[in-house]
Protein backbone atom coordinates (compact mmCIF):
# COMPACT_ATOMS: atom_id res chain seq x y z
CA UNK A 1 0.00 0.00 0.00
CA UNK A 2 2.96 2.27 0.67
CA UNK A 3 3.62 2.30 -3.05
CA UNK A 4 0.19 1.68 -4.51
CA UNK A 5 -1.48 4.72 -2.92
CA UNK A 6 1.05 7.30 -4.24
CA UNK A 7 0.93 5.60 -7.68
CA UNK A 8 -2.88 5.75 -7.66
CA UNK A 9 -2.91 9.43 -6.62
CA UNK A 10 -0.35 10.26 -9.35
CA UNK A 11 -2.39 8.45 -12.00
CA UNK A 12 -5.70 10.09 -11.01
CA UNK A 13 -4.23 13.60 -10.75
CA UNK A 14 -2.28 13.19 -13.99
CA UNK A 15 -5.31 12.01 -15.95
CA UNK A 16 -7.48 14.75 -14.43
CA UNK A 17 -5.01 17.46 -15.45
CA UNK A 18 -4.78 16.13 -19.00
CA UNK A 19 -8.59 15.95 -19.22
CA UNK A 20 -8.90 19.53 -17.95
CA UNK A 21 -7.05 20.71 -21.03
CA UNK A 22 -9.74 19.25 -23.31
CA UNK A 23 -12.90 19.07 -21.16
CA UNK A 24 -14.28 22.40 -19.89
CA UNK A 25 -17.06 20.70 -17.83
CA UNK A 26 -17.19 21.75 -14.16
CA UNK A 27 -16.75 18.17 -12.96
CA UNK A 28 -13.25 18.28 -14.38
CA UNK A 29 -12.34 21.97 -14.37
CA UNK A 30 -13.22 22.70 -10.71
CA UNK A 31 -10.96 20.00 -9.16
CA UNK A 32 -8.26 20.77 -11.74
CA UNK A 33 -8.36 24.47 -10.84
CA UNK A 34 -8.17 23.57 -7.16
CA UNK A 35 -5.10 21.42 -7.82
CA UNK A 36 -3.44 24.25 -9.76
CA UNK A 37 -4.01 26.58 -6.79
CA UNK A 38 -2.53 23.91 -4.50
CA UNK A 39 0.53 23.65 -6.77
CA UNK A 40 1.19 27.39 -6.41
CA UNK A 41 1.01 27.13 -2.62
CA UNK A 42 3.28 24.07 -2.52
CA UNK A 43 5.85 25.77 -4.79
CA UNK A 44 5.81 28.86 -2.53
CA UNK A 45 6.75 26.64 0.41
CA UNK A 46 9.81 25.65 -1.61
CA UNK A 47 11.27 29.06 -0.72
CA UNK A 48 11.17 28.21 2.98
CA UNK A 49 12.82 24.87 2.28
CA UNK A 50 15.40 26.53 0.00
CA UNK A 51 16.24 29.18 2.59
CA UNK A 52 16.63 26.58 5.34
CA UNK A 53 18.82 24.46 3.05
CA UNK A 54 21.10 27.41 2.20
CA UNK A 55 21.46 28.23 5.89
CA UNK A 56 22.23 24.63 6.87
CA UNK A 57 24.78 24.00 4.10
CA UNK A 58 26.60 27.26 4.67
CA UNK A 59 26.52 27.02 8.47
CA UNK A 60 28.17 23.58 8.15
CA UNK A 61 30.82 24.95 5.77
CA UNK A 62 31.54 27.88 8.12
CA UNK A 63 31.81 25.69 11.20
CA UNK A 64 34.27 23.37 9.37
CA UNK A 65 36.25 26.35 7.98
CA UNK A 66 35.94 25.03 4.43
CA UNK A 67 37.50 27.02 1.60
CA UNK A 68 35.72 30.33 1.04
CA UNK A 69 34.08 30.23 4.49
CA UNK A 70 34.47 34.02 4.81
CA UNK A 71 32.24 34.51 1.76
CA UNK A 72 29.72 32.09 3.19
CA UNK A 73 29.48 34.30 6.28
CA UNK A 74 28.67 37.24 4.00
CA UNK A 75 25.99 35.12 2.31
CA UNK A 76 24.38 33.99 5.58
CA UNK A 77 24.47 37.49 7.11
CA UNK A 78 22.99 39.00 3.94
CA UNK A 79 20.24 36.37 3.83
CA UNK A 80 19.28 36.87 7.47
CA UNK A 81 19.49 40.69 7.24
CA UNK A 82 17.26 40.75 4.14
CA UNK A 83 14.64 38.56 5.82
CA UNK A 84 14.77 40.56 9.07
CA UNK A 85 14.42 43.93 7.28
CA UNK A 86 11.58 42.47 5.20
CA UNK A 87 9.75 41.38 8.37
CA UNK A 88 10.37 44.75 10.02
CA UNK A 89 9.03 46.60 6.95
CA UNK A 90 5.90 44.45 7.05
CA UNK A 91 3.15 44.76 4.44
CA UNK A 92 4.20 46.76 1.40
CA UNK A 93 7.85 46.00 2.18
CA UNK A 94 8.81 46.80 -1.42
CA UNK A 95 7.15 50.21 -1.51
CA UNK A 96 9.38 53.28 -2.00
CA UNK A 97 11.10 54.43 1.19
CA UNK A 98 11.27 50.96 2.75
CA UNK A 99 14.61 49.35 3.64
CA UNK A 100 13.83 46.27 1.57
CA UNK A 101 13.26 48.45 -1.48
CA UNK A 102 16.62 50.14 -0.82
CA UNK A 103 18.34 46.73 -0.54
CA UNK A 104 16.78 45.67 -3.86
CA UNK A 105 17.56 48.89 -5.76
CA UNK A 106 21.00 49.65 -4.34
CA UNK A 107 22.50 46.21 -3.67
CA UNK A 108 20.72 43.32 -5.36
CA UNK A 109 19.98 45.01 -8.68
CA UNK A 110 23.46 46.48 -9.39
CA UNK A 111 25.23 43.33 -8.18
CA UNK A 112 23.23 41.06 -10.43
CA UNK A 113 23.60 43.39 -13.42
CA UNK A 114 27.36 43.45 -12.78
CA UNK A 115 27.58 39.65 -12.71
CA UNK A 116 25.79 39.42 -16.05
CA UNK A 117 27.86 42.16 -17.66
CA UNK A 118 31.06 40.24 -16.84
CA UNK A 119 29.95 37.74 -19.50
CA UNK A 120 31.14 40.08 -22.26
CA UNK A 121 34.70 39.83 -20.98
CA UNK A 122 34.64 36.07 -20.50
CA UNK A 123 33.07 35.47 -23.92
CA UNK A 124 35.86 37.46 -25.59
CA UNK A 125 38.52 35.59 -23.62
CA UNK A 126 36.89 32.21 -24.36
CA UNK A 127 36.59 33.10 -28.05
CA UNK A 128 40.35 33.66 -28.16
CA UNK A 129 41.36 30.64 -26.10
CA UNK A 130 38.72 27.94 -26.53
CA UNK A 131 36.91 28.28 -29.88
CA UNK A 132 39.14 25.93 -31.90
CA UNK A 133 38.36 25.06 -35.53
CA UNK A 134 39.72 21.55 -35.89
CA UNK A 135 37.04 19.84 -37.98
CA UNK A 136 34.83 20.75 -40.94
CA UNK A 137 31.79 20.87 -38.61
CA UNK A 138 33.58 23.26 -36.27
CA UNK A 139 34.54 25.34 -39.31
CA UNK A 140 30.90 25.54 -40.43
CA UNK A 141 29.87 26.50 -36.92
CA UNK A 142 32.51 29.22 -36.78
CA UNK A 143 31.51 30.65 -40.18
CA UNK A 144 27.82 30.67 -39.17
CA UNK A 145 28.69 32.25 -35.81
CA UNK A 146 30.77 34.99 -37.43
CA UNK A 147 28.07 35.79 -39.99
CA UNK A 148 25.29 35.90 -37.38
CA UNK A 149 27.40 37.89 -34.92
CA UNK A 150 28.37 40.52 -37.47
CA UNK A 151 25.07 40.46 -39.38
CA UNK A 152 23.08 41.20 -36.22
CA UNK A 153 24.76 44.56 -35.58
CA UNK A 154 24.68 47.81 -37.60
CA UNK A 155 28.42 47.61 -38.29
CA UNK A 156 27.88 44.41 -40.30
CA UNK A 157 25.19 46.07 -42.40
CA UNK A 158 27.40 49.10 -42.91
CA UNK A 159 30.46 47.04 -43.90
CA UNK A 160 28.58 45.10 -46.60
CA UNK A 161 26.11 47.83 -47.59
CA UNK A 162 27.86 48.31 -50.95
CA UNK A 163 27.27 44.66 -51.97
CA UNK A 164 24.15 43.34 -53.74
CA UNK A 165 21.38 42.87 -51.10
CA UNK A 166 21.36 39.06 -51.48
CA UNK A 167 24.92 38.72 -50.21
CA UNK A 168 24.92 41.39 -47.54
CA UNK A 169 25.68 40.12 -44.03
CA UNK A 170 22.21 40.89 -42.55
CA UNK A 171 20.52 39.00 -45.42
CA UNK A 172 22.69 35.91 -44.99
CA UNK A 173 22.29 36.15 -41.23
CA UNK A 174 18.51 36.27 -41.60
CA UNK A 175 18.59 33.24 -43.91
CA UNK A 176 20.66 31.23 -41.39
CA UNK A 177 18.28 32.15 -38.57
CA UNK A 178 15.09 31.60 -40.56
CA UNK A 179 15.95 28.28 -42.19
CA UNK A 180 18.79 26.03 -40.91
CA UNK A 181 18.54 27.35 -37.35
CA UNK A 182 14.77 27.26 -37.32
CA UNK A 183 14.64 23.72 -38.73
CA UNK A 184 17.07 22.46 -36.10
CA UNK A 185 15.25 24.30 -33.32
CA UNK A 186 11.89 22.92 -34.40
CA UNK A 187 13.30 19.39 -34.48
CA UNK A 188 14.67 19.84 -30.94
CA UNK A 189 11.33 21.27 -29.75
CA UNK A 190 9.33 18.39 -31.23
CA UNK A 191 11.79 15.83 -29.85
CA UNK A 192 11.69 17.40 -26.39
CA UNK A 193 7.87 17.56 -26.46
CA UNK A 194 7.63 13.89 -27.40
CA UNK A 195 10.08 13.06 -24.61
CA UNK A 196 8.03 15.03 -22.07
CA UNK A 197 4.83 13.29 -23.22
CA UNK A 198 6.45 9.86 -23.01
CA UNK A 199 7.86 10.57 -19.53
CA UNK A 200 4.51 11.96 -18.39
CA UNK A 201 2.68 8.86 -19.58
CA UNK A 202 5.25 6.61 -17.92
CA UNK A 203 4.72 8.44 -14.61
CA UNK A 204 0.91 8.38 -14.90
CA UNK A 205 0.88 4.68 -15.81
CA UNK A 206 3.23 3.85 -12.95
CA UNK A 207 6.06 2.59 -15.18
CA UNK A 208 8.42 5.38 -14.11
CA UNK A 209 8.70 5.19 -10.31
CA UNK A 210 12.03 6.88 -9.61
CA UNK A 211 10.23 9.81 -7.93
CA UNK A 212 8.94 7.48 -5.21
CA UNK A 213 12.17 6.21 -3.70
CA UNK A 214 14.87 6.29 -6.31
CA UNK A 215 14.03 2.94 -7.90
CA UNK A 216 13.38 2.71 -11.67
CA UNK B 1 53.07 34.73 -35.71
CA UNK B 2 53.93 37.31 -33.07
CA UNK B 3 55.39 35.64 -29.99
CA UNK B 4 53.33 37.77 -27.60
CA UNK B 5 50.02 36.46 -28.93
CA UNK B 6 50.78 32.93 -27.76
CA UNK B 7 51.21 34.12 -24.20
CA UNK B 8 48.67 36.91 -24.25
CA UNK B 9 47.46 37.72 -20.76
CA UNK B 10 43.66 37.62 -20.83
CA UNK B 11 43.53 40.88 -18.91
CA UNK B 12 44.55 42.63 -22.16
CA UNK B 13 41.47 41.11 -23.79
CA UNK B 14 39.36 42.37 -20.88
CA UNK B 15 40.88 45.85 -21.24
CA UNK B 16 40.25 46.06 -24.99
CA UNK B 17 36.69 44.77 -24.53
CA UNK B 18 36.07 47.33 -21.78
CA UNK B 19 37.34 50.18 -23.95
CA UNK B 20 35.37 49.02 -27.00
CA UNK B 21 32.18 49.05 -24.94
CA UNK B 22 32.91 52.25 -23.05
CA UNK B 23 34.14 54.53 -25.85
CA UNK B 24 31.08 54.22 -28.16
CA UNK B 25 28.86 54.93 -25.15
CA UNK B 26 30.82 58.13 -24.46
CA UNK B 27 31.26 59.09 -28.13
CA UNK B 28 28.30 57.65 -30.10
CA UNK B 29 28.97 56.53 -33.67
CA UNK B 30 25.28 56.71 -34.67
CA UNK B 31 25.51 53.59 -36.85
CA UNK B 32 22.45 53.15 -39.10
CA UNK B 33 19.82 50.61 -38.00
CA UNK B 34 17.74 48.44 -40.33
CA UNK B 35 14.31 47.41 -39.01
CA UNK B 36 13.64 43.67 -39.39
CA UNK B 37 10.17 42.26 -40.24
CA UNK B 38 10.01 40.67 -36.77
CA UNK B 39 10.34 44.05 -35.06
CA UNK B 40 7.96 45.70 -37.52
CA UNK B 41 5.50 42.87 -36.74
CA UNK B 42 5.75 43.62 -33.02
CA UNK B 43 5.08 47.32 -33.59
CA UNK B 44 2.26 46.78 -36.08
CA UNK B 45 0.50 44.23 -33.87
CA UNK B 46 0.46 46.69 -30.96
CA UNK B 47 -0.65 49.46 -33.33
CA UNK B 48 -3.57 47.33 -34.60
CA UNK B 49 -5.31 46.76 -31.24
CA UNK B 50 -8.20 49.15 -30.55
CA UNK B 51 -7.29 52.34 -28.68
CA UNK B 52 -8.19 52.17 -25.00
CA UNK B 53 -7.96 48.35 -24.79
CA UNK B 54 -6.61 46.61 -21.72
CA UNK B 55 -3.38 44.74 -22.44
CA UNK B 56 -1.61 42.08 -20.41
CA UNK B 57 2.14 42.56 -20.16
CA UNK B 58 4.29 39.98 -18.45
CA UNK B 59 7.81 41.16 -17.63
CA UNK B 60 9.66 37.98 -16.72
CA UNK B 61 13.22 39.04 -16.10
CA UNK B 62 15.59 40.28 -13.43
CA UNK B 63 18.37 42.90 -13.25
CA UNK B 64 20.75 40.72 -15.30
CA UNK B 65 18.71 41.55 -18.39
CA UNK B 66 18.41 45.33 -17.85
CA UNK B 67 20.36 46.49 -20.95
CA UNK B 68 18.39 44.25 -23.31
CA UNK B 69 14.89 44.07 -21.87
CA UNK B 70 14.27 47.33 -20.02
CA UNK B 71 14.55 49.50 -23.18
CA UNK B 72 12.00 47.35 -25.04
CA UNK B 73 9.69 47.33 -22.00
CA UNK B 74 9.85 51.13 -21.90
CA UNK B 75 9.17 51.52 -25.62
CA UNK B 76 6.29 49.03 -25.54
CA UNK B 77 4.74 50.83 -22.55
CA UNK B 78 5.08 54.19 -24.34
CA UNK B 79 3.37 52.80 -27.44
CA UNK B 80 0.54 51.30 -25.35
CA UNK B 81 0.05 54.43 -23.24
CA UNK B 82 0.08 56.60 -26.38
CA UNK B 83 -2.88 54.51 -27.58
CA UNK B 84 -4.56 55.13 -24.21
CA UNK B 85 -4.38 51.42 -23.53
CA UNK B 86 -4.61 50.20 -19.95
CA UNK B 87 -1.79 47.88 -18.95
CA UNK B 88 -1.91 44.99 -16.49
CA UNK B 89 1.67 44.01 -15.58
CA UNK B 90 2.79 40.73 -14.04
CA UNK B 91 6.18 39.21 -13.22
CA UNK B 92 7.00 35.52 -12.80
CA UNK B 93 10.67 35.96 -11.90
CA UNK B 94 11.38 36.37 -8.20
CA UNK B 95 14.26 38.79 -8.81
CA UNK B 96 12.29 41.06 -11.12
CA UNK B 97 9.28 42.73 -9.48
CA UNK B 98 11.18 45.69 -7.97
CA UNK B 99 12.86 46.46 -11.26
CA UNK B 100 9.69 46.02 -13.31
CA UNK B 101 7.75 48.24 -10.91
CA UNK B 102 10.37 51.01 -11.27
CA UNK B 103 10.20 50.79 -15.08
CA UNK B 104 6.40 50.77 -15.25
CA UNK B 105 6.03 53.68 -12.81
CA UNK B 106 8.67 55.82 -14.55
CA UNK B 107 6.95 55.47 -17.96
CA UNK B 108 3.50 55.91 -16.41
CA UNK B 109 4.70 59.15 -14.73
CA UNK B 110 6.19 60.31 -18.04
CA UNK B 111 2.84 59.77 -19.78
CA UNK B 112 0.74 61.04 -16.89
CA UNK B 113 -0.95 57.71 -16.20
CA UNK B 114 -2.59 56.84 -12.92
CA UNK B 115 -1.89 53.73 -10.84
CA UNK B 116 -4.92 51.46 -10.55
CA UNK B 117 -6.78 53.33 -13.30
CA UNK B 118 -4.51 53.29 -16.36
CA UNK B 119 -2.12 50.58 -15.22
CA UNK B 120 -1.62 48.09 -12.44
CA UNK B 121 1.50 46.22 -11.41
CA UNK B 122 0.33 42.91 -9.99
CA UNK B 123 3.85 42.03 -8.89
CA UNK B 124 5.36 38.58 -8.51
CA UNK B 125 3.66 35.25 -8.02
CA UNK B 126 5.53 31.96 -7.60
CA UNK B 127 4.22 28.93 -9.45
CA UNK B 128 5.48 29.50 -12.99
CA UNK B 129 3.22 27.74 -15.53
CA UNK B 130 0.65 27.02 -12.81
CA UNK B 131 0.18 30.79 -12.34
CA UNK B 132 -0.41 31.21 -16.08
CA UNK B 133 -3.09 28.52 -16.01
CA UNK B 134 -4.72 29.90 -12.85
CA UNK B 135 -4.86 33.35 -14.48
CA UNK B 136 -7.08 31.70 -17.08
CA UNK B 137 -9.68 31.15 -14.34
CA UNK B 138 -9.48 34.80 -13.33
CA UNK B 139 -6.64 37.30 -13.14
CA UNK B 140 -7.68 38.35 -9.63
CA UNK B 141 -7.72 34.69 -8.53
CA UNK B 142 -4.03 34.41 -9.26
CA UNK B 143 -3.19 37.93 -8.04
CA UNK B 144 -5.64 38.86 -5.23
CA UNK B 145 -3.38 41.81 -4.29
CA UNK B 146 -1.25 44.07 -6.46
CA UNK B 147 2.44 44.84 -5.93
CA UNK B 148 1.63 47.51 -3.35
CA UNK B 149 -0.72 45.25 -1.43
CA UNK B 150 -4.01 46.77 -2.63
CA UNK B 151 -7.01 44.54 -3.19
CA UNK B 152 -6.89 43.82 -6.93
CA UNK B 153 -10.68 43.52 -7.30
CA UNK B 154 -11.18 47.02 -5.89
CA UNK B 155 -9.03 48.71 -8.58
CA UNK B 156 -10.92 50.58 -11.35
CA UNK B 157 -8.72 49.04 -14.08
CA UNK B 158 -9.76 45.55 -12.97
CA UNK B 159 -13.49 46.24 -13.35
CA UNK B 160 -13.32 45.18 -16.99
CA UNK B 161 -10.70 42.47 -16.50
CA UNK B 162 -11.89 38.92 -15.91
CA UNK B 163 -9.52 36.44 -17.53
CA UNK B 164 -7.48 36.17 -20.73
CA UNK B 165 -10.56 36.90 -22.83
CA UNK B 166 -10.39 40.47 -21.48
CA UNK B 167 -7.13 41.12 -23.29
CA UNK B 168 -6.80 41.64 -27.05
CA UNK B 169 -3.03 41.32 -26.70
CA UNK B 170 -0.42 39.64 -24.54
CA UNK B 171 3.05 41.21 -24.48
CA UNK B 172 5.69 38.91 -23.05
CA UNK B 173 9.10 40.37 -22.26
CA UNK B 174 11.25 37.56 -20.94
CA UNK B 175 14.79 36.49 -20.22
CA UNK B 176 14.21 32.72 -20.03
CA UNK B 177 12.20 30.29 -17.93
CA UNK B 178 9.41 30.94 -17.13
CA UNK B 179 8.82 33.28 -20.01
CA UNK B 180 7.73 33.59 -23.61
CA UNK B 181 7.93 29.87 -24.39
CA UNK B 182 5.67 29.01 -21.46
CA UNK B 183 3.25 31.85 -22.30
CA UNK B 184 2.97 30.44 -25.83
CA UNK B 185 2.51 26.86 -24.65
CA UNK B 186 0.20 27.48 -21.71
CA UNK B 187 -1.74 30.58 -22.75
CA UNK B 188 -1.49 31.38 -26.46
CA UNK B 189 -2.10 27.79 -27.55
CA UNK B 190 -4.92 27.32 -25.03
CA UNK B 191 -6.72 30.66 -25.01
CA UNK B 192 -5.81 31.79 -28.56
CA UNK B 193 -4.75 35.25 -27.48
CA UNK B 194 -2.74 37.45 -29.87
CA UNK B 195 0.81 37.58 -28.62
CA UNK B 196 4.08 39.44 -29.22
CA UNK B 197 7.36 38.95 -27.39
CA UNK B 198 10.62 40.64 -26.51
CA UNK B 199 13.46 38.37 -25.44
CA UNK B 200 17.21 38.34 -24.80
CA UNK B 201 19.42 37.92 -27.87
CA UNK B 202 20.82 34.63 -26.63
CA UNK B 203 17.36 33.07 -26.33
CA UNK B 204 15.82 34.62 -29.47
CA UNK B 205 16.51 31.62 -31.79
CA UNK B 206 14.29 29.53 -29.53
CA UNK B 207 11.23 31.57 -30.52
CA UNK B 208 11.63 31.58 -34.29
CA UNK B 209 9.45 28.44 -34.70
CA UNK B 210 6.61 30.21 -32.84
CA UNK B 211 7.06 33.25 -35.04
CA UNK B 212 6.90 31.16 -38.20
CA UNK B 213 3.81 29.28 -36.96
CA UNK B 214 2.04 32.60 -36.32
CA UNK B 215 1.75 32.02 -32.57
CA UNK B 216 3.94 35.09 -32.11
CA UNK B 217 3.06 38.09 -34.24
CA UNK B 218 6.32 39.90 -33.56
CA UNK B 219 9.63 39.37 -31.82
CA UNK B 220 12.21 41.76 -30.39
CA UNK B 221 15.55 39.95 -30.06
CA UNK B 222 17.93 41.50 -27.55
CA UNK B 223 19.29 45.01 -27.64
CA UNK B 224 19.25 45.02 -31.47
CA UNK B 225 15.51 44.31 -31.45
CA UNK B 226 14.94 47.00 -28.82
CA UNK B 227 16.98 49.52 -30.84
CA UNK B 228 15.05 48.72 -34.04
CA UNK B 229 11.79 49.13 -32.12
CA UNK B 230 12.99 52.52 -30.89
CA UNK B 231 13.76 53.44 -34.49
CA UNK B 232 10.25 52.47 -35.65
CA UNK B 233 8.85 54.62 -32.84
CA UNK B 234 11.26 57.51 -33.57
CA UNK B 235 12.72 57.28 -30.09
CA UNK B 236 16.36 57.53 -29.11
CA UNK B 237 16.60 55.34 -26.04
CA UNK B 238 19.34 53.41 -24.30
CA UNK B 239 19.11 50.50 -26.78
CA UNK B 240 19.95 52.77 -29.73
CA UNK B 241 22.88 54.20 -27.78
CA UNK B 242 23.99 50.70 -26.76
CA UNK B 243 24.03 49.32 -30.30
CA UNK B 244 27.29 51.11 -31.13
CA UNK B 245 28.95 49.46 -28.14
CA UNK B 246 27.42 46.09 -29.04
CA UNK B 247 28.65 46.43 -32.63
CA UNK B 248 32.20 46.99 -31.46
CA UNK B 249 31.97 44.12 -28.95
CA UNK B 250 30.69 41.71 -31.65
CA UNK B 251 33.50 42.68 -34.01
CA UNK B 252 36.04 42.16 -31.23
CA UNK B 253 34.65 38.70 -30.35
CA UNK B 254 34.80 37.77 -34.07
CA UNK B 255 38.39 39.01 -34.14
CA UNK B 256 39.20 36.93 -31.04
CA UNK B 257 37.84 33.77 -32.68
CA UNK B 258 39.92 34.34 -35.80
CA UNK B 259 43.05 35.43 -33.91
CA UNK B 260 42.85 32.50 -31.47
CA UNK B 261 42.62 30.03 -34.32
CA UNK B 262 45.38 31.73 -36.24
CA UNK B 263 47.66 31.43 -33.20
CA UNK B 264 46.86 27.73 -32.84
CA UNK B 265 47.22 27.05 -36.55
CA UNK B 266 50.63 28.78 -36.66
CA UNK B 267 51.76 26.90 -33.57
CA UNK B 268 50.81 23.51 -35.06
CA UNK B 269 52.53 24.40 -38.33
CA UNK B 270 55.71 25.33 -36.44
CA UNK B 271 55.61 22.10 -34.40
CA UNK B 272 55.21 20.01 -37.56
CA UNK B 273 58.12 21.81 -39.21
Amino acid sequence: MKREIPLFITAVVGILMILSFFVPHQAVSVPADFLQQCAIIVVAFGYVLGGANVLKLNADAISKRQSGWIYKIVLVVSLIATVVFGLMDGEGFLNPGKTSKWIYDQLYSPMQATMFSLLAFYIASAAFRAFRIRTVEAGLLAVAALIVMLGRVPLGALATGWMPPAIQLPTIQDWIMEWPQNAAKRAILIGAALGVMATGLRVILGIERSYLSGED
Amino acid sequence: MPHWMERLDRRWIFLVMGLLVLLPLLFPLALPLVVSPRVQGFHDTVAKIPDGSTVLMSCDYDPGAIPELVPMTQTALRQLFDKNCKVVVTCLWNGGPGLVDNVVRSIAAEKGKQDGVDFVDLGFKEGREAVMVVMGQGIANAFPRDYQGKDTRSLPIMKTVRDYSSFPLLVSISAGYPGTKEWVQQVQARFHITMVAGVTAVSAPEYYPYLQSGQLQGLLGGMAGAAEYEKVRNEKGSATRGMDAQSMAHVFVAFCILAGNWVQWSKRKKEKA
